[in-house]
């Protein structure tokens, strides 16, 4: 595991101007409808005997990615008028003006081995120009699929101006069993539901893990003593630490702190449970909360100044801000129904949350003063989101309904379009998003 | 109580734990499998009434809850009675109290809502003079409901604490 490390080994000889006259290739992400750029991406070029394979699967995925996000429409290869036979040529951009392609990414790769090299670049058809520079990326050829997220993180990047999301990891519970002897593991994948592996087996119970900042250790819920307790597992190793809990106390509910050097978490303690912090280095913690209702779910701004949390202290599941050392805290919640789980978002913007309301489940946003409610999504049961690095998709679990209910892992935007599930075999629930990966 | 990683003491802890509880009876839900709350396969018959049969099929080994509600019912008080007076005639035994939730409700609230639960039947068999120290409490939240359709009828069942006892020599 992480031994797959890819190291951007230089740019390619400069392109023009990036900014071209008559409006370069920009997709401005909003609220609103937008159309999708479209995009053309010819199979990489294949520069060494025995690339082929590897160059149509990079190619392929490159246009999974982009075109899986909403935002940007493939344009098929039986479309093109011109190929690209080789990476150096000149574009020769009326062919692909002529068949609407806003985009085009030509790719190469060259095989030596088990080693492989990529190059990519971007051109903005319409302005005839190259955004951006040409990259290369050196790795293993068992490593292709980071690759071509990486590539795909570098288009997306360069016409939202906005950070990307797919050389990313997500953690969470892999299901399996009928809902009266369900089993629970934690397990890996990629973003996309690729490369899953476990990290538990499911001889207990685990809940709800979550990503460190860096993505290097999970925390998460396990009953292996037959009580809730806090875990710390490291992903490289494997290995596992469990926070001390006093007899009679469960603790659940963990989230690192923005430095990874500090967990809040829910203690419960004689039927009430309040939110603490613990410090992983010295052990201190700190109460935070003190009151007789149910405060848990916390989670902390991205400066690491407030606390996101829900507490039934109004009689209902209710979302509260407060200092990132307790105190007085204020409600942000206030429309019809019951708000759990929230999440602050990466860019601090907003608050993801899971509601309850006349019998169905949402996913929803807000912003922190409570304004701009928007619900994304509306089943049985959708809860616990969590956010992509950029603060651009949200995942979450939707369980189905009866005897033969099942979970999955779903993904929609922050606008509430391009709702999908992530395919994997089996039941799948509580994803962590982990960080882009170096 | 300490906070710490990285060190023995965690584990420590975690063992101090685990040997309060020694072999349960039935397949009350350690480590999870299982943990359906039921006492099945005990020993002793159900007709003897010093046996954790007796317990679990005469007097009743739960009690159910309204909806999102830790309040102890008239029915459940009944219930309780009788497995306050079972407590106090059988020392040997202790019990894991096991609160539970429907599946209408978020994972993290439904493990709190549990625990409320478990802790008001510890609560109310304290009253009764139950030693507090025979009596721990878990919350499964709603992960482990008896029964899987969803609608009333089930979540009315899921709702529920669960007193699992186990055979102890150790004194409290």
């Amino acid at each position: 595991m992480m031994k797959r490390f890819l190291s951007v080994l230089l740019a390619l000889m400069l392109a023009g101007p990036v900014l071209a006259q008559g409006g370069p290739l920009r997709l401005t992400i909003t609220d609103g409808v937008i159309e999708p750029i479209t995009f053309a991406a010819p199979r990489f070029e294949v520069e060494t005997p025995g690339a082929e394979g590897v160059a149509s699967d990079i190619s392929r995925l490159v246009v999974q990615d982009l075109a899986g996000t909403g935002l940007f429409r493939e344009v098929p290869s039986t479309a093109f008028i011109s190929q690209i036979t080789s990476f150096a040529q000149p574009v020769a951009f009326a062919d692909w003006r002529a068949i609407n392609a806003q985009a085009l990414i030509v790719g190469a790769v060259a095989v030596s081995g088990e080693q492989m090299t990529v190059k990519f670049r971007l051109y903005d058809v319409f302005s005839g120009q190259e955004l951006g520079q040409g990259l290369q990326f050196a790795g293993t050829t068992s490593g292709w699929r980071r690759v071509a997220h990486k590539v795909a993180d570098a288009v997306y990047s360069r016409i939202t101006g906005e950070g990307g999301y797919f050389d990313s990891r997500v953690v969470f519970v892999a299901e399996s069993g009928p809902k009266d002897n369900r089993q629970k593991r934690l397990a890996i994948m990629d973003y996309d539901g690729a490369n899953v592996q476990f990290l538990t087996d499911s001889s207990s119970i685990v809940l709800a893990p979550r990503f460190s900042p860096n993505g290097d250790r999970v925390l998460y819920t396990s009953f292996e003593s037959g009580f809730p307790r806090i875990n710390v597992l490291n992903v490289a190793t494997v290995g596992r630490q469990q926070l001390a809990t006093a007899p009679g106390e469960m603790a659940f509910s963990p989230r690192f702190s923005r430095d990874g050097q500090s967990v809040i978490y829910s203690l419960s303690n004689g039927g009430n449970t309040d939110i603490y912090r613990t410090d992983l280095n010295t052990g201190q913690h700190l109460r935070l909360t003190s009151a007789p209702s149910i405060e848990t779910a916390p989670s902390l701004s991205p400066d690491g100044s407030q606390i996101v949390f829900e507490s039934d202290r109004s009689g209902t599941q209710q979302l509260y801000v407060m200092s990132a050392n307790g105190g007085e805290a204020r409600r942000i919640s206030f429309g019809p129904g019951r708000y759990g789980t929230p999440v602050w978002s990466p860019r601090g913007d907003l608050v993801a949350f899971t509601k309850q309301n006349a019998g169905r489940f949402h996913i929803g946003v807000m912003r922190l003063d409570g304004s701009e409610e928007r619900l994304l999504t509306s089943s049985f049961l959708d809860e616990g989101p969590t956010w992509s690095p950029n603060g651009r998709v949200i995942m979450f679990s939707r369980e189905t309904q009866g005897a033969t209910g099942a979970s999955s892992i779903y993904s929609v935007d922050i606008s509430g379009r391009n709702l999908r599930a992530v395919p994997l075999q089996g039941g799948a629930s509580d994803p962590s998003w982990g960080p882009l990966q170096p | 109580m300490t906070f710490l990683t990285k060190t023995a003491a965690a584990l420590l802890i975690l063992t101090t734990a685990a040997c309060t509880n020694p072999d349960r009876l039935g397949g009350g839900g350690l480590n999870g499998q299982g943990a359906a709350g039921a006492n099945a396969g005990l020993s002793g018959a159900a007709s003897d009434p010093s046996s954790p049969a007796f317990f679990n099929q005469t007097i009743g080994d739960r009690v159910l809850f309204a909806v999102d509600q830790s309040t102890i019912t008239p029915e459940g008080r009944a219930i309780l009675d009788g497995q306050a007076q079972w407590l106090l005639a059988n020392s040997d035994y202790r019990a894991v109290i096991e609160g539970h939730a429907d599946e209408q409700g978020t994972r993290e609230y439904n493990l709190a809502l549990g625990f409320r639960r478990a802790n008001a039947v510890r609560e109310y068999l304290v009253s009764r003079g139950v030693p507090a120290g025979r009596l721990e409490v878990t919350s499964y939240g709603k992960e482990r409901p008896i029964e899987i359709c969803s609608n009333e009828s089930c979540y009315a069942q899921n709702r529920r604490a669960v007193t699992v006892l186990s055979f102890s020599a150790i004194t409290s």
